[in-house]
């Protein structure tokens, strides 16, 4: 299956997709055998609150990176939210990209939260890595519509854009932490309704408290950047707030531009490796854990684990009193 | 290993504009603890079999009113299988008339659905034969 996968045949990678999700033996072994091949691809995170226009705008940014000269290939993995009643979930974001149907060199795939939180799924960050190996140039990872903490696709994009609309929110909202924090380029879709100014406005506010020395201004309605004291590292990336109206592909072109700058930025200031590290480290840390975990509950039994348990509930052990007394 | 979860694709091949039974049964499938990838309206056979490919489903549900269901049925089938995909099981639902069903059938159609049937039906139906192409 890995050589398949590496010559980019299409059911391999989407049977391989399938094994990876399922965290199955052959899924892991395949891994292993393709990780030499990744590292290459520019992995773009799409987040922002629902119906902020995040898969129609991943649908334009493909087909901008199709018509580049020359063409990129591009994979997109689309993550929706699983019931967490049913375990059930109804992935939509295909509706939004019938565009790209009938490329071949475009792969979408669908995924489901399966219980996590962040935006992603566990496996996102290994079958972003089999479409990596397969060969696409870049691979764009649509978050769940997230609120103000789904921050997960920080740890996992080279590039975050975090997609804004008029109307969400004022200048409160800009500055609290999370969402707005991860961005590598703000996105401000919906561009033709009413109030895009003051968005703009609230959204340029909380970059300049960021960037106390350094940002852009509005200047007779150009957007000027203001260039920063001597003393301000010169590899700051600046934050840069792009408008975008998704379903008619005005300020496309501008915000390719951009996603091309930023990876430049990354290359150039060595950015690119320490986000490459952090990611790793994240996603050994996270396989640490759950082997661990699975070890030392392998290892007690049901009954004494319940028996801790029913402790901790009659109050005659603290949380941490039952913790020494399970790991003895 | 994470269980093992049933991926099914809905789409609405053709033209006719009407989804709320194609919605229906997604959200029933959804409910069921299935993973339901809809696909929206007027799709032609390519864009299903190109979906049903990139999304490595177990089962592909398709709603038809139109009529057309023998042009678009074959067609479908056709190209999903010319992919490699022999194991996907096939559903019809919508207006589907009697005299029409032992050809869909034919065709390597797995269950087809008219108006009022049940939704706990068409779930039983996909559990069963997906766990049968597993094994």
């Amino acid at each position: 299956m890995p050589d398949a996968v590496l010559q980019g045949e299409r059911l391999a990678i989407s049977r391989l997709l399938t094994e990876v999700e399922n965290d199955t033996p052959a899924g892991q072994a395949a891994l292993n055998q393709l990780f030499v091949h990744t590292g290459k691809a520019h992995l773009v995170g799409i987040t922002g609150a629902p119906g902020t226009g995040k898969s129609s705008l991943v649908n334009q940014i493909a087909l901008h990176y199709r018509k580049a000269e020359p063409p990129l290939k591009v994979a997109i993995v689309a993550v929706d939210p699983s019931s967490p009643f049913t375990g059930g979930a109804v992935l939509g974001d295909r509706v939004r990209m019938r565009e790209l149907s009938g490329d071949s060199g475009v792969f979408i795939r669908s995924m489901a939260t399966r219980g996590s939180l962040g935006g992603l799924a566990v496996a996102t960050a290994g079958m972003a890595q089999v479409l990596d190996a397969a060969g696409f140039d870049v691979i764009l990872i649509e978050t769940v519509g997230a609120g103000q903490s789904e921050v997960e696709i920080v740890k996992l994009a080279h590039t975050v854009l975090v997609v804004d609309v008029p109307g969400l929110g004022d200048d409160v909202q800009a500055i609290k932490a999370g969402i707005l924090e991860i961005a590598d380029i703000l996105v401000l879709n919906k561009a033709d309704r009413p109030g895009v100014e003051a968005a703009e406005r609230a959204l340029l506010g909380m970059l300049k408290l960021g960037h106390p020395t350094k940002h852009l201004v509005q200047h007779h309605g150009k957007l000027e950047e203001v260039l920063a004291p001597a003393d301000t590292a010169a590899d700051d990336w600046l934050i840069p707030i792009r408008r975008t109206v998704a379903t008619d592909s005005s300020g496309l072109p501008e915000l390719l531009e951009m996603l091309g700058k930023h990876k430049a930025h990354l290359q150039q200031s060595g950015d690119w490796q320490r986000r490459e590290r952090s990611r790793l480290h994240t996603q050994l840390q996270g396989l640490v854990q759950h082997t661990l975990m699975s070890q030392w509950r392998n290892q007690i039994s049901d009954e004494e684990y319940s028996q801790a348990l029913d402790k901790l509930v009659a109050r005659e052990l603290s949380p941490r009193q039952a913790l020494q007394a399970l790991l003895g | 290993m994470a269980e093992k979860k049933i991926r099914v694709l809905v789409g609405k091949p053709g033209l006719d504009g009407h989804d709320r039974g194609a919605k229906v049964i997604a959200r029933a499938l959804r409910d069921a603890g299935m993973e339901v990838i809809y696909t929206g309206l007027r799709q032609t056979p390519e864009m299903i079999a190109e979906a049903t490919l990139q999304e490595d489903v177990d089962a592909v549900g398709l709603s038809i009113l139109s009529g057309a269901h023998l042009t678009l049925v074959p067609r479908i089938i056709e190209l999903i299988r010319a992919n490699g995909q022999d194991d996907v099981r096939i559903f019809v639902g919508g207006i589907i008339p009697d005299e029409d069903v032992p050809k869909l059938r034919e065709l390597g159609v797995d269950g087809i659905y008219g108006p009022g049937s049940p939704t706990h039906a068409i779930i039983d139906d996909i559990r069963k034969l997906v766990n049968q192409a597993d094994q």
